[in-house]
């Protein structure tokens, strides 16, 4: 099969399927599946704020996609994505608390952009460290650690961190200073008149990070050992490259991506931290990267894709009364088993119609 | 004595799902099958249970309609990972994420309460049962304490489980061929095939069988103990039976015991909620919270313990051409 099929018309098939069933379900709880189809694509394209929020989504899922894709290349899964942004977001606000009545925004911005990278890194860095030299099985351990970093951040956020006569869990208010400048503030400055919406200057850092991503995987001699560790780990080791310090090097690429995702959330949106402020973004990642087969142009639109469903799914939550919001956990569920666990569905079939077809 | 006797009570309580669950996730990860969709199967059997035992009256019905609906999630599972060769953790988050998604949707659909559903009455609940003379007994020092404290009062699930499931299964895993069969597809599927056992359809049998008893899991959360499905009511429980299992080291009686160990912490964490211990000071609840994740990942680590895993765990079978 030639690999712009693979890479076209594979992942639209599954998402074929997926919305099929997800088509299905709304038939059978009684709506009509093409008007709520409409309904969502409105809400994710039709309008100023909407396309705003679709953006700003897509600016989470990129980083946490391109963070599952590292991993992936070097043959490891890590799940961890939501326990290493929650870490990163650690590592923001307190730095955010440490420097933001000292230092201003152009040495802030950058200090916090890498302390949230080494805080999801080195959360990262121990379940990488466990695979490869105590052999202990990375899914296992990340899941784990996911549930750790809950406790832990949940006990820091409502005892340490807490606004002092707050009654929510939630950390007293960034200085200004370390506020990501937001799109509206941007394009004031060139004179155009956007919508007021979350989405900021974190989303030009996740496409930089997307083409990064690129010329490191397929165009560095590190790239080029991840991938050997990935498609044959023996042949690695045959080869003279240290497996070991690969794998534990992918794994804290993969968690310092993964918290940079807490930029866009934490800086760029809600100025404060506040608890299960990650809400799944880091599970939305093992779907993206799949969908877009670990490739960054393919993470990009799979990631606006899941943005769009989530702000679209939002909209038709509010429009549609009979649906709720966790429609879209359903289309992101089936999309995970069509284009992960059901890779080889459809594949057969296609890649026999390009054999007869030559 | 009464208070150490009602922390062992709920410890009984809160681990029954756990022990399902975690000999259910036996049965799949034995036969080398991953699961980590059993906090999905867990959730999508506590929504069917409580559904049709509120629309028939019957928890019993509920919990064939819980066990049904756990065994069609299985089975989405083993074709994907059984017929279709496909990635098994894969699968099992997709499980997880769409058991999330579609029970809230479905039950906002039927029932319009906010994803939830409505309340169960007393009839169409699992009870407590009282054993017989536990009032009686009750005066009775230790013995009759026990008997009347700990034994008795609790549902009928939880009597199945501990009497009647937990020493099945280990008798079937090992003592009966079937289980025989389970553990050699698990560790040497192609010697197993060799030998002329059909891997995939021991693998099937094996993931009906973690339909079931996840199903068993899912409808003691809600028919028993809540009495009505609240969104996302899991909530952890799924993996926290996977770290059990693990921390059992994939044997069901030291599963078992993993399970008593997690719901104990979680019992005494109640207790222990905002009461301050001498010379400790007050413990945060998430503190105890943590133990059972941070001592699975210990025991992987090999730190405490080894945890070996079955051998052909995670490999789909391919049978060499």
């Amino acid at each position: 099969m030639p690999r712009w099929a693979q890479l076209t018309i594979l992942p639209a098939l599954n998402l074929c399927a997926a919305m099929l069933v997800t088509g299905l379900v709304t038939w059978l709880i009684g709506e009509n599946p093409l008007e709520c189809l409409k309904l969502l694509i409105h809400g994710a394209f039709g309008y100023g704020e909407g396309i705003g929020y679709t953006l700003f989504y897509t600016t989470d899922f990129v980083f946490t996609g391109l963070a599952v894709a590292t991993a992936f290349h070097a043959g490891l899964f890590n799940i961890g994505g939501e326990g290493q942004a929650y870490l990163a977001g650690l590592g923001i606000t307190l730095t955010v608390f440490a420097f933001d009545k000292i230092l201003p925004f152009w040495m802030l911005m950058p200090l916090c952009i890498i302390v949230a990278a080494i805080f999801g890194a080195a959360w990262a860095l121990i379940p990488g460290w466990l695979q490869a030299k105590r052999g202990s099985h990375i899914v296992v351990t990340t899941i784990m650690f996911n549930f750790i970093s809950y406790s832990l951040m949940l006990y820091l956020i409502s005892h340490q961190l807490i606004e002092p006569g707050s009654q929510n869990p939630t950390t007293r208010e960034f200085g200004a200073n370390s506020w990501m400048p937001s799109m509206q503030h941007i394009g004031a400055a060139f004179g155009l008149d956007l919508p007021s919406t979350p989405l900021n200057a974190t989303f030009f850092l996740s496409i930089v990070f997307c083409v990064l991503f690129y010329l490191v995987v397929w165009h560095s001699r590190w790239g080029y050992q991840l991938r050997t560790v990935g498609v044959n780990e023996h042949a690695a080791r045959y080869a003279g490259m240290n497996v070991a310090k690969i794998i534990i090097l992918a794994m804290c690429a993969s968690g310092a991506l993964a918290g940079l995702a807490s930029v866009n959330e934490l800086l760029g949106s809600t100025h404060r931290m506040n608890v299960d402020f990650t809400n799944g973004i880091g599970f939305v990642g093992v779907a993206v990267a799949l969908m877009g087969r670990n490739h960054p142009v393919g993470i990009f639109l799979s990631a606006l894709l899941f943005g769009a469903l989530t702000q679209g799914g939002m909209d038709l939550s509010f429009a549609k009364p009979a649906i709720t919001r966790e429609m879209v956990w359903l289309i992101e569920g089936l999309i995970i088993l069509f284009c992960g666990g059901l890779e080889n569905l459809f594949e057969p079939f296609l890649a026999a119609f390009f054999r007869r077809r030559k | 004595m009464d208070q150490y006797l009602s922390i062992l009570d709920s410890t009984i309580t809160v681990s029954t799902p756990l022990v399902l669950a975690s000999l259910a996730g036996l049965f799949s990860e034995r036969s080398g099958v991953v699961d980590i969709g059993l906090e999905g199967k867990m959730l999508t059997s506590a929504f069917a249970s409580a559904s049709v035992a509120y629309l028939t009256g019957s928890p019993w019905l509920g919990l064939l309609a819980g066990m049904f609906a756990a065994m069609m999630m299985s089975l989405v599972h083993a074709l994907v990972c059984v017929t279709y060769n496909g990635n098994q953790t894969i699968s099992g988050l997709a499980i997880n994420t769409i058991a999330s998604g579609i029970t809230p949707v479905l039950a906002l659909a039927w029932f319009q309460q906010g994803g939830n559903t409505p309340m169960l009455d007393d009839s169409a609940r699992f009870n407590d049962i009282t054993l017989p003379f536990a009032d009686k007994l009750a005066d009775v020092p230790v013995i009759g304490q026990i008997y009347s404290g700990l034994i008795s009062g609790h549902c009928i699930l939880v009597y199945l489980t501990f009497i009647i499931i937990l020493p099945a299964v280990t008798w079937l895993l090992y003592r009966s061929r079937f289980g025989l069969r389970l553990r050699s597809v698990g560790e040497n599927p192609h010697a197993a095939d060799t030998a002329g056992i059909s891997v995939a359809k021991v693998r099937y049998l094996a993931l009906l069988c973690n339909g079931l008893l996840c199903g068993m899991s899912g409808t003691f959360l809600s028919v028993h103990q809540t009495g009505f499905f609240i969104k996302e009511m899991t909530a952890g429980k799924g993996y926290l039976a996977l770290a059990a299992l693990i921390f059992g080291k994939w044997r069901p009686m030291y599963a078992m015991l993993g399970c008593l160990l997690f719901a104990f912490s979680d019992a005494v964490q109640i207790r222990l909620e905002g009461v301050p211990l001498p010379f400790i000071g007050e413990i945060p609840s998430q503190f105890i919270q943590v133990i059972p994740y941070v001592l699975t990942v210990l025991l992987l680590a090999g730190f405490v313990g080894r945890a070996v895993a079955p051998k052909a765990i995670g490999i789909p079978f391919v049978k060499s051409r």
